[in-house]
């Protein structure tokens, strides 16, 4: 049995991690229960805003938030050009299961092209810094991310609930035929959430960049933890998704200290097959 | 099946045989080597389409299956010394028995849908590779197969190799040949469209879904352990990667996953494509192009080559028009023994909500019974119970002198009751003939799907659909969907019928000819559950009318007795009308 202190890292790192999670499945979440398009490329976004993070600071000593700044808005434009490519070719939700596939696989490929298949890791002065908190350590940056996450998760949590245009997106994914005969323009804000999803792919690759070692595999690291996060968490549901996130996070790093850490990636999809056997109506 | 009907069959063996002969003579190396690895996708991309592509459940874990059958065939020879040939059949059963845990698990959650079964799939590759890596299978760096000895089939080991991916390639499209043409593809077509009403149609469709996954990841498994051969050197890495999942589900898209052929084709053109692009950044490039021709296909060619061609080949060459059947008489066929419907006590509820309190009624063979009630009142729910779509919480349902309640739809089905929806469910992807013909297949009479066709054109004529066989459903109008409805639900050759509102929409002309239709129906000896809103026809057509009333049987008996019930004029008309 491991010691106390060591059970107490292990939960704070899993948190952390777990903001991760919880940011990415933000995108995903939304994306899926609102448009029901289901996003494999989200993942792919993601690790492109991580490089282009990477690159930006590395070459051009850009600091990464000025770079997050440029990414972003980029981003957004790249979210609303894909959601064009799926209006006009009336994509449903199974069929952006195996477009989406493709173009993972081509930013992946995109991504191995340019900057190889080798570790990349952005060094920077904050990388190593952390709190001490009595005997546990709290990096600084792994904090920030998970905070970034709980921000964003409670306010497109209100932006949905409290909105116009969040009561008409919902309103939208229960049945859009009526919601367009009460006058919601269900395109626009269809362009607007996924142009969102996109940009919060991109401020998830910043993190990422910061904390993380890229590799263009990392991808597929990814998907089943994530997907298990949307699904545990509840489409659509923000807040949902970050607590989901954390609960996974917390239960991998558990496993990593009582057990090995190669076991791990069995944690999230036990959780997930678990949570479809008990509560199948979940999605 | 007559022999010219068989013709594919036997060109796939000449064409293997041909492939055979060719090693036989001495192909260079190089040759073998490079058709080896088409046979080998040939086998996976066709195995693939058994489940995902005839019943339209996408597997993004044909990968994982593709990978224990490598790991048994890597783990039992270097570890436990078994021949490698020995070793092909036990990894086949073993990834067949690994695909059908994983459907008896998922399978069973309720309301399952493509995109979940998808990426449950996905997770699968990734759950076996951590496994792998973390036991004594792998361990982590690899295994070598170098020192296992291959049997000489022929003279050189690649040609050895060539031969056992060539069997397994023709065995593989005459298997989807075969369950395109029988009781188990008619099935998963069906259940493609629509499971539900496959179910309800007669279709066992958890079995034929288990049947399916178990035989497409056998066949995975094996390809896997011929693979684990001719690479010699298993890793984790590469076999778990995402490689395989991505190309079969491409190769099958790309040539059409719903005909036998198609993912042969698909197989055939990419991984020659492939070939041109090995080695280090042209391999990058090469996955980017497939990808990119991917995301074209399913945008532009939804249904992939090969059913593209062939629609072009039949425009050009307009089939002889088929001959119309005789006079529009009820088909004579051999139906079970007529038998008294009777529901005794049925309770169910809907969360709060309780749909039926306690509701029994009888209809006997030769009789029409009327369901009549305001809407809510419980009849569709009524309708559902007895067809077995839903259990009641109480009470049963017999048929004669079985039991329906707790039997599964299928079953129900099987043993004599026919339906039809409310609103037509026919399946979309499936001609008129073919939608009739799933019904003869599955209900009661259960013929093989040749004479089942024959038996549904007659049905067909019955029904005045015979000219609108070929078409596909989205052609039909409101009537004609109504009356196919009504032909599908006689095909199983039913002893009950439960008739849902068949009348609705339809214009006084058709409504006479339903009413002749459902005569001639009640003639055969049929017991006859009639819900309708037209009051008129079921004064007209009903021995007995039963009125329903949020859930409850509020008046029973003959047309004018019940309808004149003081309850009855009360709920439609309201108390001031009771006089």
């Amino acid at each position: 049995m491991p010691s106390l202190t060591l059970l107490g890292q292990a939960l704070v790192s899993g948190l952390l991690a777990g903001g991760i999670y919880g940011l990415l499945a933000l995108g995903l979440s939304l994306s899926w229960g609102l448009l029901r398009l289901v996003n494999l490329a989200h993942f792919a976004l993601a690790l492109l805003g991580a490089y282009l993070t990477y690159q930006l600071g590395a070459t051009f000593h850009m600091p990464p938030w000025l770079a997050a700044l440029a990414i972003v808005p980029a981003f957004f434009g790249l979210g609303v050009a894909l959601h064009a490519v799926f209006t006009y070719f009336r994509v449903t939700e199974f069929t952006s299961l195996l477009v989406t596939f493709g173009i993972t696989v081509i930013i992946e490929s995109v991504i191995q092209w340019v900057w190889t298949a080798d570790y990349r890791r952005y060094e920077t002065a904050w990388a190593t810094a952390s709190l001490r908190v009595g005997p546990l350590f709290v990096p600084t940056l792994e904090l920030l991310a998970c905070l970034t996450a709980a921000v964003l998760a409670l306010a497109t949590w209100a932006w949905l609930r409290f909105t116009y245009v969040g009561k008409a997106l919902r309103a939208s994914a229960e049945d859009p035929a009526i919601a367009a005969a009460f006058g919601v323009n269900h395109r626009a804000q269809g362009f607007l959430l996924s142009g969102v999803s996109a940009a919060y792919a991109g401020i998830a690759g910043a993190f990422i960049a910061l904390i993380a070692t890229l590799a263009p595999s990392q991808i597929w690291a990814w998907i089943g933890v994530v997907f298990a996060v949307v699904i545990i968490g509840g489409l659509a549901n923000p807040i949902g998704a970050l607590l989901g996130g954390l609960l996974v996070g917390v239960s991998e790093s558990v496993t990593m200290a009582v057990a090995a850490p190669a076991w791990a990636p069995l944690v999230s999809f036990s959780l997930l097959i678990l949570i479809l056997i008990l509560r199948p109506g979940r999605v | 099946m007559s022999a010219a009907g068989r013709r594919p069959l036997l060109g796939l063996l000449v064409a293997g045989l041909g492939f055979a002969a060719l090693a036989v003579a001495g192909l260079p190396a190089f040759y073998e080597s490079f058709l080896y690895l088409i046979f080998s996708w040939i086998a996976l991309a066709t195995s693939w389409s058994f489940l995902s592509g005839y019943a339209g459940y996408f597997s993004f874990g044909h990968g994982a299956f593709f990978g224990a059958g490598m790991y048994t065939t890597a783990a039992l020879t270097t570890m436990l010394g078994v021949p490698f040939l020995a070793t092909l059949p036990l990894a086949g059963v073993l990834a067949a028995a690994l695909g059908a845990g994983i459907g008896a698990v998922v399978f069973r959650v309720k309301r399952l849908r493509g995109e979940l079964f998808g990426l449950l799939t996905l997770a699968v590759g990734f759950v076996l590779a951590t496994i792998v890596l973390n036991t004594r299978i792998d361990g982590g760096p690899g295994v070598y197969l170098s020192a296992v000895p291959l049997p000489r089939l022929l003279a050189s080991p690649t040609g050895t190799l060539y031969l056992l991916g060539l069997a397994l390639a023709v065995v593989t499209v005459g298997a989807a040949w075969v369950i395109v043409h029988s009781r188990l593809g008619l099935g998963l077509y069906a259940i493609h469209d629509d499971e539900d009403v496959a179910e309800l149609e007669g279709v066992p469709t958890l079995s034929y879904k288990l049947i399916a996954f178990a035989l497409s990841a056998g066949v995975a498994g094996v390809a896997g352990g011929i693979h684990a051969m001719y690479v010699s050197y298993v890793t984790v890495g590469e076999t778990f990667s995402i490689t395989v999942p991505l190309y079969v589900v491409l190769m099958s898209v790309l040539g059409g996953a719903r005909h036998w052929l198609g993912p042969a084709v698909g197989a055939t053109i990419i991984a020659s494509s492939l070939y041109v692009f090995t080695g280090g950044q042209q391999a990058v490039l090469g996955r980017a192009l497939v990808a990119l021709v991917l995301i074209l296909v399913i945008l532009l060619l939804p249904e992939g080559i090969v059913p593209a061609l062939l629609a072009r080949w039949r425009r050009w060459r307009p089939r002889p028009a088929v001959a119309l059947a005789g006079p529009a008489a009820a088909p004579v066929v051999a139906t079970a023994p007529a038998a008294t419907l009777a529901c005794e006590d049925v309770w169910r509820a809907f969360g709060g909500i309780q749909a039926l309190r306690g509701v029994s009624l009888a209809v006997a063979p030769g009789e029409i019974v009327g369901l009549v009630g305001p809407n809510g009142s419980g009849k569709t729910t009524l309708i559902n119970v007895i067809s077995g779509y839903y259990a009641p919480d109480r009470g049963r349902v017999t048929l004669g002198t079985e039991t329906l309640t707790e039997r599964p739809a299928h079953q129900v089905a099987r043993l004599g009751v026919g339906r039809t929806h409310q609103i037509p469910r026919p399946f979309a992807h499936l001609t008129v003939l073919d939608n009739v013909a799933v019904a003869a297949t599955f209900g009661a009479g259960g013929a093989t799907p040749a004479q089942a066709r024959a038996e549904a054109r007659d049905w067909l004529a019955f029904t005045g659909l015979d000219r609108r066989a070929t078409a596909l459903p989205h052609a039909l109008n409101l009537h004609e969907r109504k009356f196919l409805e009504l032909a599908r639900a006689l095909a199983g050759r039913p002893r009950v019928i439960l008739l849902d509102e068949v009348l609705s929409g339809l214009n006084p002309a058709e409504i006479a000819s339903a009413i002749r239709l459902i005569q001639q129906i009640r003639a055969r000896g049929v017991a006859i559950l009639f819900v309708e809103h037209l009051i008129r026809a079921v004064l007209e057509l009903s021995d007995r009318v039963v009125v329903l009333n949020e859930g409850e049987v509020i008046a029973a008996g003959s047309p004018q007795e019940a309808m004149r019930a003081e309850r009855v004029v009360e709920v439609y008309l309201g108390k001031a009308h009771v006089a």
